[in-house]
Order: C-alpha cells, then structure tokens, then sequence
C-alpha cells in the first residue's frame, strides 16, 4: 500500500514550474514578495527553450528610432495578431517592456550598442521600427544566463531535472501543491503551496517538423485542464517560416527571423523574389512594392517602406508553403533564403555568427556564400491557459501562468521579438499576482491524498505492466497524425480524421509501457509526456475543427477568409463533468474605446499624435 | 551511409560496461540523431542529456571516441565508414546513468561568484548603461558560453588531480573574466580569484580552449589576463618592497 507519508514534502509560499525566462522571471519577482519561493526545472538549469530564441525581445526603447512609442508597439501587436489579442495583455506587455530590458541589463545582460552607447535594437517582421534588443543571434542565451546566474543568489530553491507530474487540490478547489518526480532517480516529491505558477512553455512537440525540443510536450496545458482550468486559442499554432529543410536530421531547427531583420530575401526555384506577391491588403500602404524601394530601406532610408520579406510569420510562413505546392521550391522542398548577396561575408559573421556556425556544422553550407533552404517549422503556441491579464491568475484559484502556456497576449500570431519581452513582463506580473495571492491566503491548503496516491500509481504503473505501447513509436505516430492532419493548412475532413486518431492514441496510451527501473529512464519520461501531448492535441485540434475561418497561424483550406463575425469570439476548452474534453465558443468582452481607437488609427495619425504627446511633455 | 556500429557506455557509477549497437545511418545525421534512433528501437530505458540539437544549449556533452564533443554538433561522416563510434560519459564527472554525468559541482561553483554589480554612475542612466560596442565585445565574447562543461571535463586539475575543491575551472574563470572587464562593473573579484577561485591552479595547458564548441579563447582573452590581474595585486616587486617597508 502507497503511502504517502513516506513521500518527501516541502512547502513552499509560491512554487515555479518551469525554468525558462517566465519561470525565472516570477521566480525572482517572488522572492521580493514571499519568503519560500521554489522553481522546478525538467532540464538542468539555463538550458530550457529560451536559451534557443535568437532575433532579440521587442520593446519601444526608441534607441534607434526615436519615434517609437508603447502605442505603436501596441498598434504592432494587436495587428499582427489579427486584433485577437486580449487587450489588456497586448497593453501591459507594450508600456512594460521596455522598463524589463532595461531591467534585464542592471542584472548583467550585455546587449549589443548603438553609435552612442545605449541598447541597439534591430528590425523584425511586423515592427514598425528597428525595436528588438539583442545581442547577435544569441539574445535568447544572454537573456536566461542573465537571469540564472541573477536569480541563483535571490534565495530560490531550485530543483534541477524534475518533471512535475500533476497538480493538487484542496476540498475547496484551491490549490494545494504538484507531485514531482526527480528524473535522476525517479523519487517521487510533493511540493505543498499556496501558489503555483506554471511556465511549462508550449507543445510543438506533437509535431513531426518542429524548432522544439523534447521538453515542449504541454505539460503546463495538460496539468491546468486536469486540475479543472480553461485553455483558450489553442487552434493558434504558430508555424516559424524559416526553419531548416536539409539534411532531414535537422528538419525544423530554427533559422532567426533576424536573417531577414538584416536583409536576407526570399526566393523560389525559378529566382523571383515571390513575397512581393503575397501582401495582404491591411499591410499595402507599410510595405515596399518594389525591390528599389525594399533596398532603400535596408540602406537605411526612414522614408522608405519595409521589405515584404519582414511580414508577419503567419504570412510568409503560407507564402512558402504556396510557392512550394506550386512546384517552384528548392530542391529539397523549400524557399531560397539570400543572405550573402545582400551583406558581406564580415557583416554576416558579426551579426548572425550562431546561424553561420550552424549551417557550416549541420549542412556544410556557408551563408556568406550560398543561399540557405528553409521552410516552416511548428514553433510556437499562441494560446494556451487563460488568465486574467493583471494578475496572471487562471480560473482556478492559486493557479498561475505566464510565458508561452499563457493564452491571450499575442491573439492569432505573435511578432518575432515579442516572445522574449512577453516573458519579461508576464513573468514578472506573475510574480507579484501569485505572491499577493499567497499572502492573503492563511495555511498552505491541505491537499486530498487519494489524488496524490492516483497520480504516483499512474506513474509506476508504465513501469510495472508487463507488456504494452513502445512510448517514442506512440509519441512519431502522434507526430505524423499532427503534421499531416492539423498542419499549417486545415481542412474539415483532415482534421476529422485528426481528431479519429487521436482518439484511437489514446486507447493505446492506455496501455503505454516503460523498460527498464525509475532511473533516469527516458523511455519512462516519454511514456509520461504522452498524456500531456494528447491533451494539448486534442485540444488543437478541436478547436482547429470549430473555428471556421482563417485567421493569423489558424489557416482552412475551407475558410480561406477572415470572418468579422469570428472574431467577437474565442475558443475555450475544458474538462467536462463526464470527464470529456468540452469545447465552448465563447464571445469577447468588448474592447476598451482607447486601445480600441489606438489598435485601429492610420499609422500617420498616430505617429503624429505620439510626436504632438511628446512635444507637449517637453 | 549504410549500418553503422555503435559502443554505448551502459550502467552507473558504480557498474557499467560499453554495449554493442547498430544503427542505419542517413545523410546528415549526427551522433545524437544516431541515439536517439537506437533509443528509439532497441534500448528504451538508455539515459542522454540534450534539449536544442543546435551546439547552443550545452546538454548533450559527451566524450565521442575519447574526444570531449557535443553529439549534436558531430557530424557521422566525420568517422570512416568502417570506424565504431564509442560514446562514452564525461570522465571528470561522476555517472548518474549511461551516458548522463552530475554536473552539480558546476552550479556551486557559479553561487561562490560574486554576481554583475552595476556601477551607480553617470554612466548608468533611467535609458539603461552607456557603454560602447568596443568596450563591451570582450565580456560578450566570454558570453557566449553554453555551458557545455567540455572544458571543465579536460582541465588537467580537474580531470586528472581531481582538485574540484581548489580550482573552479575554465568555465568559471571566464565567467570571472566576463565581469571583471564588464566596462559598468564595481566590484572587486581579484581576491577571490586568488584565493577562492584557485587562479594559480591552472598551468595553461590550453585543453579548455581546444574543446570549446564556441571557440571562446578561455585560456588567452579568459584565464592570462586574470592572472596577470593577480600577479599585479599581490606579487608586483614594487609593491611587495612597499609592504616590507612599511609593514603595510
């Protein structure tokens, strides 16, 4: 008999799950707040996703381009996200940002410089000015080594290579504490708090071409719908435009927008630079119709409009998949991604130096000489747990999220760049929401034990059957489902049948089995991430299935338009009394008129209105 | 490229012997690919650290044929076709299981360095540091470091000695170096470099630099000039007279 005093226990005021740049971010705004603050990592500390981001984080410094302004941040983002944003977030993150970076910077961050000395800030897709603060193409590594080797000395317990497993309740909904397992080991732990955030990241893992890594398997989803919280937009699954094609062992691992962000062009197997033809009528008036404009623009003339090669992901990521369907792509089924004709081998070097080291090393191919081959890889989620904007809290009390498991802050496509400053900005929110939560709650709540027994015996019980389900060949078949069936284009009948064979994985999942001891057993933690992988499937591809439109990274063959009448709602998932996965279109609350004015006024109106602000304040 | 044989280091710390594996090789697979096929089919249970597979997060260190390597970032047709590939743990570290090594010792060491303290000056302003791009390489170079741990497995001290107590390694020296010529930063580690940190430990055998996935010149931009920095402070002859002189 299991029992569970014989569990190791800790207790904590607010409890981290996930060591990415949100989790350390919340963490450390915690340990301001709260006295024991603890942070559960999967992987061994500094080395979660984040460390893979490269472009840089957006924020409205205005070190470049003086003119930039939270507004037009803002005016950015709601647009790039297909005004399915929920606003206040969009708001928060675009008047925050900037205070986090430069926050970033007091904790040891070392950014690249401009002329006069302060933060440099590069153009991305979708910024209306050069915004994104970065070091090279590796700000994603300067950004988690920043706040790693900052928060290390904040008094946070950090444990390292510990896979949370499932969350805990008290009598009363609240939550209560998540049992953990050490992967080392395989010791089973059970973290009381009184709050707990989640910053698990996403789950592009459940597809087959992906620019994630064996840790994105939506653990953070599937924990929050078990414990009776809703996800929101999980039909949002952004597909990065440029992601790697060749050799097929690196399919998918990501090429920075930042390529582009310098100058790099799009091409297709007969030369045409093709992203001239594919502007979306709402970016006509700010985007370059001719080559000679698009050049000016890279030489730096402010009256020039951007490229089309730095639209939203969402476009070009389907601009690529067109001009391959259509029989003009590279040989090995992509576009042509130029660098080398538009900067010098030393410019390249310097600014895209990790891009240069990984073609060279994984493709043999040199970027200051050939064009790369890229096409899109599953990269982010857009939605993900529904909080409420301020406090970050979900719709079960003392639960937390921030960073990509959070839903709402980048609508139907995020902006390059904005990933970064998000993880910034929430993490922090969390922090403080999560803390004050804590504090008004007395005791930490006593958790129901027989949850906790359940969910170690589902655990042990992989590793006990004696035959069953191989884990990784559940885990391709999963993959293939996904990639083929709720891929970048959706239709009715794919994802249907979608839908079929994920139903059909999870019977067999039902019977997933494990070799070997509880030792560090990646079989195991594969077997264990498969729940996970098919709640989140589930979830997309139901709400893939309901949402009859095309908007952003969502795309139906059968829906080809934006619908007006769409967008008043969102799609929200859950866990229904019967135990089934219920999914609810849900209608928006209205916008407030400010923002609402702000996110729909001409970019001339309002850069004028920003310049008049800042005359008067003079 | 056809089958490819494989010797894989099975077992603990305190057990363990090198198992036999075949795997199908294609066009541009790389060691870990090669992994996680044979973990895939025929060994489950088998242990290997990695997350990025793009030489930029530092998990997936292991030691390729006796070579310290990233085996995301080994190509297979840098082997002979005819050639085993033997993949065995980091030696420095002690095995948690297969080819996975605790590399604990590494994080403690990080918590005894004093961290970035920014300098409150005028250079230190509400639009964030001003610092030029010239001044700043320097520490950005040492920031590049993944920690991948490669050049802790080869330091000579803590390889071979096993002196961990005494020398915090090449990749804490240039973490060291990264903020002692950080152009904003105000404190003084110079003490703690001698003393703490172990500088005269290292004899400058140049291995950590030999192995480093990200070319950081640990030992020329990184571990000599602290040293000198050290040698400056505290054995400088002037100085030393001055000290005798006025018993200082």
């Amino acid at each position: 008999m299991l029992d569970i005093s014989e569990i190791r226990q800790i207790e904590f005021d607010v409890l981290v799950i996930g060591a990415g740049g949100a989790g350390l971010c919340a963490a450390i705004t915690a340990t301001k707040e709260s006295k024991k603050v603890g942070l559960v990592c999967k992987s061994l500390l500094g080395k979660a996703h984040t460390v893979m981001a490269e472009g840089g984080m957006a924020a409205s410094l205005g070190n470049v381009d003086k003119r930039d302004h939270w507004k037009i941040h803002f005016r950015d983002t709601v647009r790039g996200g297909k005004m399915l944003n929920v606003w206040r977030m969009a708001e928060l993150h675009a008047r925050h940002a900037a205070d986090r970076v430069i926050e970033l910077e007091q904790r040891g961050a070392v950014f690249d410089r401009t002329k006069e000395g302060l933060i440099n800030q590069r153009n991305f897709g979708g910024h209306r000015y050069p915004r994104l603060a970065h070091v090279g193409d590796r700000t994603g590594l300067e950004m988690i080594r920043t706040l790693q080797d900052y928060g290390i000395h904040q008094g946070i317990d950090i444990h390292m290579e510990c896979t949370a497993l499932d969350i805990l309740k008290d009598e009363n909904g609240k939550i209560a504490g998540v049992v953990c397992m050490y992967r080392d080991t395989g010791e089973f732990i059970i973290f009381k708090t009184k709050s707990l955030i989640l910053a698990t990241g996403g789950g592009g893992k459940a597809w087959e071409i992906t620019s994630n890594s064996w840790e994105y398997t939506g653990d953070g989803y599937a924990m929050a719908y078990e414990a009776g919280a809703e996800l929101m937009d999980l039909e949002f699954n952004q597909f990065h435009p440029t992601g790697m094609v060749w050799p097929p062992s690196v399919r998918g691992i990501l090429v920075t927008e930042g390529v582009r962000g310098e100058g790099g062009i799009l091409k297709n197997s007969e030369g045409t630079r093709f992203m001239f033809d594919y502007i979306p009528e709402k970016f006509k008036n700010e985007t370059a119709d001719t080559e000679e404009e698009a050049a000016r623009w890279l030489a730096g003339d402010k009256d020039a409009r951007r490229p089309p090669e730095l639209l939203t992901r969402d476009v070009v990521a389907r601009a690529i998949n067109a001009e391959v369907k259509a029989g003009r792509g590279s040989i090995h089924g992509g576009a042509y991604l130029d660098i080398a004709t538009q900067r010098s081998a030393e410019d390249i070097k310097k600014k895209l130096p990790s891009m240069y080291h990984q073609f060279k090393v994984l493709a043999e191919l040199d970027i200051t000489k050939e064009p790369m081959e890229v096409g899109p890889t599953c990269h982010y989620f857009m939605g993900g747990i529904r909080v409420e904007a301020d406090t970050t809290m979900s719709t079960v009390d003392g639960l937390f999220a921030c960073g990509e498991c959070a839903a709402g802050m980048h609508g139907a496509n995020r902006l390059g760049g904005n990933s970064l400053s998000d993880l910034l900005v929430f993490g922090d929110l969390a922090g403080v929401g999560a803390s004050n939560y804590a504090k008004q709650l007395g005791a930490v709540p006593k958790f129901n034990e027989e949850d906790a027994k359940k969910i170690i015996r589902n655990a042990t019980s992989i590793l006990n059957r004696d035959e069953g389900e191989n884990p990784y060949l559940l885990h391709e078949e999963l993959q293939n489902n996904m990639q083929n069936n709720v891929g970048i284009i959706r239709t009715d009948t794919e994802l249907q049948k979608g839908i079929q064979n994920i139903e059909n994985l999870k019977e067999k999942n039902k019977n997933v089995k494990a070799n070997g001891s509880s030792q560090f057993n990646p079989g195991w933690h594969e077997a264990l991430a498969m729940r996970n992988l098919l709640i989140t499937s589930e979830a997309v591809a139901r709400a893939a299935y309901m949402r009859e439109e095309s908007r952003g990274a969502h795309t139906r063959d059968d829906f080809p338009t934006e619908s007006e009448e769409w967008c008043q709602y969102n799609i929200i998932t859950k866990k229904g009394e019967d135990g089934n996965m219920q999914v609810i279109k849900e209608k928006r609350k209205e916008p407030n008129a400010e923002l609402f004015r702000i996110a729909n006024a001409t970019l001339e109106d309002l850069e004028a209105e920003v310049a008049e602000e800042r005359k008067s304040q003079l | 490229m056809g089958n490819r044989k494989f010797k894989i280091y099975r077992g603990d710390n305190t057990k363990g012997e090198l198992v036999d594996y075949n795997c199908d090789v294609t066009e541009g697979m790389v060691v870990l690919d090669a992994m996680h096929r044979i973990q895939a089919d025929d060994a489950n249970d088998m242990a290997c650290r990695w997350n990025c597979k793009a030489g930029k997060c530092g998990s997936c260190s292991v030691e390729i044929n006796g070579r310290p390597k990233l085996a995301c970032m080994t190509r297979m047709n840098e082997y002979s076709p005819d050639e085993t590939i033997m993949i065995t743990p980091l030696k420095a570290f002690p095995i948690i299981k297969d080819t996975v090594t605790d590399v604990s010792w590494n994080y403690k060491q990080n918590l005894k360095i004093k961290p970035f303290s920014p300098a409150q000056n005028k250079n230190n302003t509400e639009k964030g540091l001003v610092m030029q791009q010239v001044d700043v390489e320097r520490t950005q170079h040492f920031r590049k470091c993944i920690e991948c741990y490669l050049c802790q497995n080869v330091c000579h001290v803590i390889r071979d000695q096993d002196a961990k107590e005494k020398f915090v390694g090449p990749r804490f020296m240039i973490r060291l170096a990264s903020l002692e010529m950080h152009p904003m930063d105000d404190a003084d580690r110079i003490p703690a470099i001698k003393e703490d940190h172990g500088s005269g430990m290292c004899n400058i055998t140049r291995c950590c630099t030999e192995v480093c996935p990200e070319d950081i010149q640990i030992t020329d931009d990184g571990i000599i000039p602290l040293k000198e920095r050290v040698v400056d402070r505290y054995f400088d002859p002037v100085t030393m007279l001055y000290r005798k002189l006025f018993k200082k």
